[in-house]
């Protein structure tokens, strides 16, 4: 007992760390990841705030209710929210150890995303066709502005699925591999939770207007 | 060589990799996907077939559209108070803070501009 204290008195006590800690590579990108969520979330809520603002101002031109077919606009949340719990698979293979099975569930959350596209796709020609473009009013300038940019965040979202499949294909399931299939999980979950803003103030509530 | 410090090093790396991942269970997935159907089909439904007057339409899909962000949070995004050390619960919290004034302040000021600013105008909502 007074050996003990004596050795904790003959040392001095240091408040500080001078040993570099062992920082494992890509042990904060997580966070990282999410921080560049939030500030894309940003992004997000300003073309919102944007159509909020300018939505009602038709300039004498189409309103929301003359434009929006809400059966396809379900279809369209249909085909988000599905390739939302494929992707969810693919993280469970992931956590399984299954290249093959990540890789699968990986494909067809992107066919997911590729129907959701094509469906959206569709539905800005066939606006663009009947003069509704985004010249026309401030309400269909703030419409494609937010909408095209969530559809060019998927756009996005599909490319790296694509190299992600390409990566697990050459180099299996590796720590940076796992990562990347976390990181890319959470842009793509997120762009669903953005997507619920848009079917809700953008459509449903502008058929409601 | 097995007692070699850049040997531990490198094992407690693997360790601390393995950590640092959300678990994600089938139970969440399969949880957050029946919530979402449901709180997504009422609104598209309460639109559509309009049981209520528009006022009371609108009010009740705001709240079934923040109660699935929630959903997604929790069940998609595996946020918890205490990922990362609380840190990604800090941020989001921050961004929220910003959102909602960036969003309650342009509506509330550009509504006043046009209540108090816009000369009278025929109801553009009534042409054709």
């Amino acid at each position: 007992m007074s050996a003990k204290t004596i050795t904790a008195a003959a040392e001095p006590v240091q408040f500080y760390d001078l040993d570099e800690h062992a920082h494992p590579e890509g042990h904060s990108t997580m966070l990282g990841f999410w921080i560049y969520l939030m500030s894309d979330c940003l992004i997000f809520a300003i073309l919102f705030a944007c159509f909020a603002v300018l939505g009602g101002s038709y300039a004498a031109g189409p309103s929301p209710k003359d434009l929006f077919d809400l059966p396809l606009v379900a279809l369209n949340t249909a085909m988000l929210l599905f390739s939302s719990i494929t992707y969810g698979f693919a993280v469970l293979q992931m956590q399984q150890g299954k290249v093959k099975g990540t890789q699968l569930w990986l494909a067809i959350t992107g066919l997911f995303g590729l129907a959701f596209l094509g469906i959206e796709l569709y539905e800005f020609h066939h606006l663009i066709e009947i003069g509704a473009t985004p010249q026309r009013s401030a309400f269909l300038s703030s419409f494609f502005t937010l909408v095209g940019t969530h559809g060019l965040h998927v756009t996005f979202g599909i490319i790296w699925l694509v190299v992600l499949m390409v990566q697990l294909g050459k180099h299996g399931l590796i720590a940076a591999n796992k990562r990347r299939v976390m990181c890319l999980s959470m842009f793509w979950h997120f762009l669903d939770v953005v997507w619920i803003g848009v079917f809700t103030i953008v459509y449903l509530m502008g058929v409601l207007r | 060589m097995s007692a070699d410090p850049a040997h531990k090093v490198s094992g407690a790396h693997d360790a601390h990799n393995e950590i640092e991942m959300p678990h994600a269970s089938m139970r969440d997935y399969v949880i957050g996907f029946v919530l979402s159907v449901i709180l997504t089909a009422i609104p598209f439904w309460l639109v559509m077939e309009r049981p209520f007057s528009a006022g009371a339409t609108a009010a009740i899909i705001m709240v079934f559209a923040a109660v699935q962000i929630v959903v997604h949070m929790v069940f998609f995004l595996h946020m918890t108070p205490k990922a990362e050390g609380g840190w990604s619960l800090t941020s989001l919290v921050f961004t929220v803070i910003v959102v909602v004034i960036m969003l309650a302040g342009s509506l509330w000021v550009m509504h006043h501009l046009n209540t108090n600013m816009m000369p009278p105008m025929h109801d553009t909502s009534q042409l054709p």
